[in-house]
Order: structure tokens, then C-alpha cells, then sequence
């Protein structure tokens, strides 16, 4: 068993803006987390995913129950303790003008240097190797409102990095990347909770990306509990489809996607196989159709043929057989 | 990664940045110089720096105007400029704002009032004490305007230490500064025209109301607030990236906030006190300094906004004596004449840039 990085026993979060009044977000929560997991916090918008992430690395007050980190209640760390053990990347965008990227990165070694700032040799070498392992070594000397937002994550993920924590804590680091963007950021914060032996904690609401590659996910209902388990775990309790769940929008458990519910879906079928075949699926379910294997003489009957980029899609319906050259075309014909 | 051959690589800045600094030190030394050789009545250069150096000058009256009015001047020119530049600095990093000056949470306002209530209310009732203010120099004034400054100051220290953003804070700041405005508005509008001519001269600033007895007091003073900004680069540095990011550094930012403010209150307030409202400069010289040093590290900031605030503050000044004749203009005009264009160029400079407005 991996050393325990942080516990929480009996928490409660939320805002407590005067003394009489308090706003409860979610409470009774017990977590734990190990060196060297990768964690996902995981949740629908608005349920509470940043005050607990803010409350666990004590950038807010818990309202009740107690936080531990390394087996020493949070509350008893001070502030320059603290930020040697935690660092975090927060949400949203940074904006610094005429800052270079080692510069930024190099904030990151604050709870490590006196009074002045002066650095050591031990300091520069932190630096370097955060430069290296987020993969921006070679933007150390550009600025950093040059980036791109996916390089511009990758040196916040750095600075974090630079100040050598146990515990790295992220508030959607992928919020405002593409696809690709988002896959590497996730990829990068899992290969650092396994290589360096650190705990990684991040929020996110792309399900999809956080069953791919995380360790545990903890997942946060609306009523603010909390269940936590491997991805596979939560799906196959059904918890996904629990949390997630809405009108018309259903969790797949056999693909791990959501899917729309069609009221009236006209049902087709599809007989086909390969690669076109499953992408002509993906496009009748777009559509509105739900797709069946075998069906009734008098449903539409659609075919694929041919291989590789030369496909046809051949589309028997009421007598009349008529030959498609496109996905496109076979659905405008369908919609007609 | 594509190459970008257009953006400066890591070319030995030290020693770039060191140049830069030097030749700073260089604008404000000869900008010294300038300042004692000009004024309205034309002193030869070898006699300024004979009667600097203690030799008896071709005319007693030129050593006066030398020693007692053109040094007393610069010294001041020195002290504004540095004082005000490095007030404008700290604001704009706490409050991540590029256009934050020294006065955004109302110090010369306050300072204002208490001219005001001095020059206006007080005068309206004794103007034996009147009299007394113009006779001492305006040390009175200094005085009036300093009272009027502290409170603000120290209402700002009272909220600054309790709210939780610096947002808040700047919105109350602004709150106070309207506040004390507005009571400065009422007091000009029930005032007679002379009372009223005598605060307008105030609030036009000048270098040249600072004797040599108000510099004792006046020059300590700020430099005990520039000293403060000794132990500021660090937590300023993490200040750039937000108040959330400096306290996970390890911060104490309630701390550093107040050791801000004060020091910058100190610096802007002294500076109102003894040479009025001086604009501009507190918000044009930050900019200038990021730009020509091309970094946002406050170790290097600090000085250099002082060095090149006090070097300003001193060109201004000689611009203000129009070289050649018996005019005088007020320094506030010809801060704002050139600083508001320069507000302008920054502005524009900024939206040219992918980036949005930051420090």
C-alpha cells in the first residue's frame, strides 16, 4: 500500500460569509488519497468540485470535520509549510505581461527561498527539471503571453511542479483546451502521479477524458455526496448514469457515452461492418434513427460496400434501391 | 516547435537589463544638472557647480537662488518622482490593474480635503491663521494636507486588513476618494474666489514650494517608505499571478497587503502634502519601465522605476521652467500633457498584443 497523502474525515464545505449564515455545499465527505494516484474529481457543473478543492488545499476554511495531510491536521501547517507540500493550479487563465516562461516556473520555488529570494543552485535545478518534465524546456525564454493556452497550462502544471510538492492539486486544467490539448494535459498529470510518486488531484467535467486515464475517480453528486471507485467500478455500479443523468440524455454502459433519447426515433437497419460501418452508425444515431441489425422487410435497409476510401452506401427502402456516395448524401436521402 | 526567430532569445539579459539600469542612473544625473542650470535668471554652469562645491560665487544673490531654491527644487523633483513611481508600481501589481496609480484609493483626495478645509473652511472664519499658513511657507498647508491623507490611509489600512479581495478594496478606495471629493466640491462651491484661487494654486503642484526646512521632514519620510519596498519584491512577484496563486505559494498576503499599502500611502501622501496632486507620473513611469526592461520581476522593477521616475520628475520640472523665459507653468500640466498621450500609446500598445490588459 502506497503512503496516504490526505484524508478528510467528516467534511464539510462551502461559504460561511458572516458568522450567523453559512451556505452548505456538501458535508459528511470522507477521501482518501495515495502517493503516486492519479485522481479525477468528477461531477456536473456547479456541484461543488472547486469549493472542495479549495477547502482541501485550505485556500478556503472547511466548515466542519478535519483535513489531514501526511497524517497532520491541515490547520496546523503554516502557510510556507503548507506550500511545500501542496501546489495547485487554478482555473482559469492566468494574464502576466513581459514575463518569461523560466520566470514563471521559477515563482514556484517561493516556499523554498528566504526573505529576498535568493536562489540556490538546488533552486535552478527544480526549475529545469519541471521545464523538462511538462515538455517546455524549449519555451523557457519566451513570453509568457506568447503561448498557446495548451503551452501556457503546461508551464502553470510546471510552476506547480517547481515547488516540489506531495500533493498536486488542479481546478480544470483542461477547461479551455482542444481535444488533443486535453488528452496530452491528462496524460502529462497521470505520468507525473506514476513516475515522481506524487498524489495528482484534478477537477474536470469531461467524464470521457477522466475514465481514460485516471487512477480513481471521485464523483460528486448533486446532493453532494461523493462516490469513489475506479472508472470501471462506477460505471458498472451505475453511479455514472445516477449523477449524470438528465432528460432525454442516457449513460451507455456498454460504450461509456451519453446518448440523446429520441422520443420519436424512426427505427433503420444497418448492415454493414468495419470501420464505415460503425461511423455510418454514429451518424444515423445523430440523426434521430435508432439503429437495428435485423428489422421488419418494411424498414429502411442500408448497406455499405467497398473498402477503404471508396465506400457506397446502397439504401433499399419501399421497393426502391438507390446508391449514395456519402454519409451526407445517404442521410439528406433518408430526411427526404 | 516553430521556430520564432522575431521574439528576443535569451541573449545575456543581466547584463542587457544592468546597461539599462546605467543608463537610467545617466538620465538622472544629467538630468540633475539640468535642473540647477535652469531657471529665470541664467546662472553660467561653472558657477552652479563652484557654488555646489563651496566656493564663494561671483554673486551672493546667485548663491541663494542655487542652493535655497534651485537644489531644494531638484532634491524634491528627485524624491516625487522616485516616491510616486514606485507608490504607481506597487498598486498596479496588487491590484493586477495597468492602470492603478498611486492615488487610486483616494490618498489626494484626502490630502485635498484637508487643503481644502484648511485653505477654504478654516480661512473663511480666522484669516489670522490664514496669514499664518501662507507666511510659513506652506509648511500649513503640508501639514493640513498631511492630516487629510493619514486618514485615509489609515481607514484604507482598517478595511485593507479585513476584506478579502483586493477588488473590494480598490472599489471602497474609490468609494473614500469620491467621498472626500465631493466634501472638497462643497466647501470650493460656499468659498469666496480668493480662497478659492489659493487651493487651485495648491492643486496645479509645484516642486517649488519646498523649502530646505520641509525637505528635513519630507525627505526621511519617504525614504522610509521607499525602504520598506526592500522587502516587497518577492511577495510582489507572486501578487502578478493573483492573491489565490501568492497565498499557495506560501504568501502571507494580509501581511504583504498591508506593508503595500502602507508603503504606498506614505509615498503618495507625502508627496501630496508638500508639492500637491502630481499626476502621471506614479502611472506612466511602471509602464515605461516594464516596456524598456522588458520584465515583470519587481528585484529589477523597484529601482528602476525609481531612478527613472526621479530622472522624469526632473525633465518635467525643466520643461515646466520653459527655458528662455520668465514663465512658470504649473508641474501638473506638463506631467498630464505628456502623460496622457503616453496613457494612450500604452493602452493602444497593449490592445496591439494578443494578450488583454495586465500588468
Amino acid at each position: 500500500m502506497t503512503r496516504l497523502v490526505l484524508s478528510a474525515c467528516d467534511l464539510q464545505i462551502g461559504f460561511q460569509p458572516s458568522r450567523v449564515s453559512r451556505k452548505v455545499v456538501a458535508s459528511g465527505l470522507n477521501l482518501d488519497l495515495h502517493g503516486g494516484e492519479f485522481v479525477c474529481l468528477a461531477g456536473p457543473n456547479g456541484v461543488g468540485k472547486s469549493t472542495l478543492l479549495r477547502t482541501l488545499t485550505r485556500l478556503q476554511p472547511a466548515l466542519g470535520g478535519e483535513v489531514r495531510l501526511s497524517g497532520r491536521p491541515l490547520r496546523e501547517y503554516s502557510s510556507k509549510e503548507l506550500a511545500g507540500l501542496v501546489s495547485v493550479v487554478l482555473t482559469g487563465q492566468v494574464e502576466v505581461n513581459a514575463m518569461r516562461v523560466r520566470e514563471l516556473v521559477g515563482l514556484g520555488r517561493f516556499p523554498h527561498t528566504g526573505i529576498f529570494d535568493s536562489r540556490s543552485q538546488e533552486d535552478e535545478r527544480a526549475v529545469e527539471n519541471a521545464l523538462a518534465l511538462t515538455d517546455v524546456s524549449q519555451l523557457a525564454d519566451r513570453f509568457v503571453q506568447e503561448l498557446s493556452d495548451g503551452e501556457r497550462q503546461r508551464v502553470m502544471i510546471a510552476r506547480a511542479l517547481a515547488q516540489e510538492p506531495l500533493l498536486l492539486v488542479l481546478d480544470e486544467p483542461t477547461a479551455f483546451l482542444d481535444l488533443p490539448g486535453r488528452i496530452s494535459i491528462m496524460h502529462l498529470l497521470r505520468d507525473l502521479a506514476r513516475g515522481r510518486g506524487q498524489a495528482v488531484l484534478t477537477s474536470t467535467h469531461d467524464l470521457d477524458l477522466a475514465m481514460r486515464s485516471a487512477d480513481r475517480i471521485w464523483l460528486m453528486n448533486r446532493g453532494g455526496s461523493i462516490a469513489q471507485g475506479s472508472p470501471e467500478d462506477l460505471v458498472l455500479s451505475g453511479q455514472f448514469g445516477h449523477t449524470f443523468s438528465q432528460a432525454n440524455l442516457r449513460y451507455n454502459m456498454s460504450t461509456g457515452q451519453f446518448e440523446e433519447e429520441h422520443a420519436g426515433a424512426r427505427p433503420v437497419v444497418l448492415r454493414a461492418e468495419g470501420l464505415a460501418g460503425a461511423w455510418t452508425a454514429h451518424a444515423l444515431r445523430r440523426a434521430g434513427f435508432e439503429v437495428l441489425v435485423e428489422g421488419a422487410e418494411y424498414l429502411p435497409l442500408i448497406e455499405v460496400e467497398g473498402q477503404g476510401g471508396a465506400n457506397c452506401w446502397r439504401l433499399t427502402w419501399q421497393g426502391v434501391s438507390r446508391e449514395l456516395s456519402s454519409i451526407y448524401a445517404l442521410l439528406s436521402a433518408l430526411l427526404e | 516547435m516553430r521556430p520564432r526567430s522575431d521574439l528576443t532569445p535569451a541573449a545575456s539579459k543581466p547584463l542587457h537589463k544592468g546597461w539599462i539600469i546605467a543608463l537610467f542612473v545617466l538620465i538622472l544625473l544629467a538630468a540633475f544638472v539640468l535642473s540647477l542650470s535652469l531657471g529665470s535668471v541664467s546662472i553660467p554652469m561653472r558657477q552652479v557647480f563652484g557654488i555646489l562645491s563651496g566656493k564663494p560665487a561671483f554673486k551672493e544673490s546667485w548663491k541663494t537662488i542655487v542652493l535655497d531654491f534651485r537644489l531644494t527644487k531638484a532634491l524634491t523633483a528627485v524624491l516625487t518622482g522616485a516616491a510616486l513611481s514606485v507608490a504607481g508600481l506597487q498598486m498596479q501589481t496588487l491590484f493586477r490593474n495597468p492602470l492603478a496609480d498611486p492615488f487610486i484609493l483616494g490618498i489626494n483626495s484626502g490630502a485635498s480635503l484637508g487643503v481644502a478645509l484648511a485653505v477654504l473652511a478654516i480661512g473663511t472664519t480666522g484669516s489670522i491663521l490664514l496669514a499664518g499658513i501662507s507666511t510659513a511657507g506652506d509648511l500649513g498647508l503640508a501639514l493640513a494636507a498631511s492630516i487629510g491623507a493619514g486618514l485615509v490611509l489609515g481607514l484604507i489600512l482598517l478595511v485593507g486588513r479585513r476584506v478579502k479581495s483586493p477588488i473590494t478594496l480598490l472599489i471602497l478606495g474609490l468609494m473614500f476618494g469620491y467621498a472626500a471629493s465631493a466634501l472638497t466640491s462643497l466647501l470650493i462651491y460656499f468659498s469666496l474666489p480668493e480662497r478659492i484661487q489659493a487651493y487651485t494654486v495648491w492643486s496645479y503642484g509645484s516642486f517649488s514650494g519646498v523649502t530646505w526646512s520641509q525637505l528635513r521632514v519630507m525627505a526621511p519620510v519617504i525614504l522610509a517608505g521607499l525602504v520598506l519596498t526592500v522587502f516587497l519584491p518577492k511577495p510582489l512577484n507572486a501578487l502578478l499571478l493573483g492573491e489565490e496563486y501568492a497565498r499557495s505559494m506560501g504568501v502571507n498576503t494580509r501581511l504583504t497587503r498591508v506593508l503595500i499599502l502602507l508603503s504606498a500611502s506614505i509615498l503618495a501622501g507625502t508627496v501630496t502634502a508638500f508639492c500637491g496632486p502630481i499626476g502621471f507620473i506614479g502611472v506612466a513611469v511602471p509602464h515605461l519601465c516594464r516596456n524598456l526592461l522588458r520584465s515583470a520581476d519587481h528585484k529589477l522593477l523597484l529601482p528602476a522605476v525609481g531612478i527613472l521616475g526621479a530622472a522624469l520628475a526632473l525633465l518635467a520640472d525643466a520643461i515646466a521652467q520653459l527655458p528662455g523665459s520668465q514663465y512658470v507653468l504649473p508641474i501638473n500640466v506638463v506631467t498630464s500633457l505628456f502623460g496622457a498621450p503616453f496613457v494612450v500609446w500604452v493602452i493602444i500598445q497593449q490592445r496591439k498584443g494578443r494578450t488583454s490588459f495586465s500588468v
